[in-house]
């Protein structure tokens, strides 16, 4: 995917501006919150599975080699086939060379978000195969030509009106002429347009929430049952997923799904879920004749073993997103690449380069509610503030920002010229400030004032100089 | 209407059996905010804690807990500020902040900045272990159950980010509060919602900012309350400014001025 990240500031203008945008984004800021504290509520050992989805990562990442090879020892057992693809384009190379070995002329894809990542439907475009999206949410957006604006919930930017529209635009040619209103009727046209692209479909593409290393099976859950329909009608199976979706067992699965769906959606666990473990064998009635997994790094094991590792135990639940004041105010796309959110701001400077996504991990007040809903315990302010740091240390922090800290910096290491300079300060905010008893603009304080007072301090000295004056108590 | 004042009711604050029986020698962290902008916090602070039966004392050479510096990605800066404050607050049974964001920075964020320093880290260990942001010290350390105040009206609480989530700041301030007379809590509908001040975030991206405050202020009035407390300057500025800009009858103060019985100031941004 064409990244705008560099644009954060017009996107968020944009986004800021945006009136449907703003109309979804106050559902959405309390509804997934609200139903993911009530689902953790419900369960008394939700803390301690936590602790032990992190360790379950923590584990799986400090063994990737070993699990990884483990995986493909199992899927070719069980006569499937796995690809390693270093980059993105050769993940896209891989699997539009697997469809074309199939004659494909479509493809059903199930929502993944390393398909976004490697830009997939353009590349299979490219070459003549038509993208089929067919996760809800993931069809809507296909059809407006835009990118997913949340990991889970891809059209959530959308109101109910715009997709309306929409679907009118596209299915009238289907005969579906009469713009819908109700939410059930809206998805039961979808249902129905989909249906027979899944059956005329070539391949099948998934993504995978887990790789299990010890059955060689990729785990995906779904609200839509869409994912199903990719990976048994079609003759070939695709699943594509990142080095740091293995784990070591069933048994771990079982704990991280326990999380997920609950951080995610707040139920207790999604309505579908699915294993794939190796192409259909004989005497089954049905599944794919070809069963292929494609592994993509991406630069991912360039993060093991940095400050950075941590990132990578993410399960893609949304959660970090769903409770950030930032992502609340300004969405998804804002963010200009795949990843937004918390999620983003640590991973996407990783994948695209902080030259390119810089502002992400600058765009955060470090509120901590990220952390404290993460199921996998990432510490994400602390990743974000390290790639502040990086960028100071490579000089790409704004020429402004460097020079103002450094002045207040020179400042701030010297206590006697602090106080002398910070009552000076004192003494000349309270007496300008003094009628208002707070400034409406002030030079060089504009990014303050364009939208809200400053107060102005009291008569009377800094705190220090009262203390001083006040003498030993 | 403004909340009326009434002469402080001179009764000694209760307290459970201290931990240890001499009177505390506690360092006050003032913070950069509060002696420039409104040191009547740093006096109430003062006032709480020697109240409670601590002797208070505020190391001259303190200046700023270098969160600027830190969360700039300036990590050079940072570590001689932080060496600076871990000398100026060296010796002291605690060091009290009225902040949960600078509390934090001292308690939960100092350590992790000498890794490559033993010696160095050892010493913001133990500076970390002994500081504390004010209402948590009061009401966990010193066991403080209720103060002697007055305020009439009823007031809503935001709770501050650091303070919430590094520190575990949340009924602390609530249960002193409920002890104040004439005071009731009001809660907004997200007080634990990020006010949009972030420090240089406000500056960096103001228009987010404003999105967040704005939110925050729509929160603020629909709880009814006359007054906004917290327990951060710097959310305090970042709510009363936009309070202020709106037209909002909103009262801000910070949550300590109103446990010390010095509800009659002027709130945060209006004259004297």
């Amino acid at each position: 995917m064409e990244s705008t990240a560099r644009d954060f500031n017009s996107n968020v203008d944009h986004a800021l501006a945006d009136p449907n945008l703003q109309d979804s984004l106050s559902k959405l800021k309390v509804g997934f919150s609200e139903r993911r504290r009530q689902a953790a509520e419900r369960l008394p050992e939700f803390e301690a599975l936590r602790d032990r989805a992190r360790d379950i990562k923590n584990h799986a990442l400090a063994n990737l080699d070993f699990y990884l090879e483990e995986f493909e020892r199992k899927v070719l057992a069980l006569g499937g086939h796995v690809h390693w693809a270093p980059t993105a384009a050769d993940a896209r190379r891989i699997i539009g060379e697997l469809c074309q070995s199939m004659g494909a002329r479509t493809v059903a894809k199930s929502k993944s978000m390393v398909a976004e990542e490697i830009a997939l439907n353009e590349h299979l475009e490219a070459i003549g195969i038509a993208p089929i999206e067919t996760d809800l949410g993931e069809y809507i957006i296909q059809l407006r030509h835009e990118p997913p604006s949340h990991i889970i919930a891809p059209a959530v930017h959308l109101t109910k009106d715009q997709v309306a529209d929409t679907f009118l635009e596209h299915h009238a040619k289907l005969g579906f002429t009469r713009r819908l209103t109700e939410r059930n009727d809206l998805v039961a046209e979808a249902r129905h347009v989909l249906r027979q692209k899944f059956l005329d479909a070539d391949v099948g593409l998934t993504g995978a929430n887990f790789l299990v290393a010890e059955t060689g099976s990729s785990m995906l859950i779904t609200n839509e049952g869409n994912a199903d329909l990719s990976n048994t009608l079609p003759r070939m199976h695709i699943v594509l997923a990142s080095i740091e979706k293995v784990i070591p067992t069933l048994e771990d699965a079982a704990v991280l799904l326990r999380v997920l769906a609950r951080s995610a959606t707040g139920q207790e666990s999604s309505a579908y879920t699915t294993l794939n473990t190796g192409p259909k064998r004989p005497g089954d009635l049905d599944g794919p004749e070809h069963y292929h997994v494609v592994i993509l790094d991406n630069g991912r094991s360039a993060v093991l073993g940095t400050e950075m590792q941590e990132i990578l135990r993410c399960i893609r639940c949304g959660a970090c997103m769903n409770h950030c004041p930032v992502y609340g105010a300004i969405g998804g796309h804002a963010y200009g690449w795949v990843y937004p959110g918390p999620l983003g701001a640590v991973l996407t400077p990783q994948l695209i380069g902080v030259e390119e996504a810089g502002n992400l991990p600058n765009a955060s007040t470090f509120c901590g509610r990220c952390e404290s809903v993460c199921p996998v315990r990432i510490p994400l302010p602390k990743l974000m503030r390290h790639w502040r740091e990086r960028e100071f240390e490579r000089h790409l922090t704004p020429v402004a920002v460097r020079q103002g800290l450094a002045l207040w910096s020179f400042v701030a290491r010297r206590p006697r010229l602090y106080r002398g300079l910070t009552a000076l300060a004192n003494r000349v905010l309270a007496l300008f400030g003094r009628a208002d008893g707070r400034y409406r603009a002030l030079p060089l304080a504009g990014g303050w004032t364009r939208y809200r007072d400053l107060p102005a301090p009291p008569a009377g000295g800094t705190f220090h100089a009262q203390w001083k004056k006040k003498g030993p108590t | 209407m403004r909340p009326i004042l009434t002469a402080a009711i001179l009764v000694a604050v209760s307290r459970s059996p201290s931990p240890t029986a001499r009177p505390r020698r506690v360092a006050l962290f003032v913070t950069c905010l509060v002696d420039l902008f409104r040191p009547s916090i740093g006096f109430a602070a003062v006032k709480l804690l020697e109240e409670a039966g601590c002797t208070v004392e505020v190391p001259p050479l303190q200046v700023c807990c270098g969160q600027p510096a830190y969360n700039s990605g300036d990590r050079a800066t940072t570590r001689a500020i932080a060496a600076q404050v871990i000398g100026a607050f060296e010796g002291y049974d605690a060091v009290v902040a009225p902040s949960g964001s600078c509390g934090g920075m001292l308690s939960h964020h100092y350590p992790g900045l000498f890794d490559d320093d033993p010696a160095m880290k050892v010493r913001a260990e133990t500076l970390a272990g002994r500081s504390y942001e004010l209402m948590a010290f009061l009401v966990d350390v010193l066991g403080v159950e209720k103060v002697a105040a007055r305020y009439d009206g009823a007031v809503t609480y935001h709770d501050s980010c650091s303070g919430l989530r590094e520190l575990g700041v949340k009924d602390q301030p609530r249960r002193l509060l409920r002890t104040v007379q004439g005071l009731t809590v009001r809660e907004m509908k997200t007080p634990e919602v990020c006010c949009g001040f972030g420090g240089t975030f406000c500056v960096k991206y103001p228009e987010i900012s404003n999105a967040m405050v704005g939110e925050k202020s729509a929160d603020i009035a629909e709880s009814g309350a006359e007054t906004l407390l917290a327990g951060d300057l710097g959310c305090l500025m970042n709510m009363a400014g936009k309070l202020q800009r709106q037209g909002s009858p909103v009262r801000v103060r910070h949550v300590a001025e109103v446990l010390a019985d010095m509800g009659n100031l002027p709130p945060i941004g209006e004259p004297g």
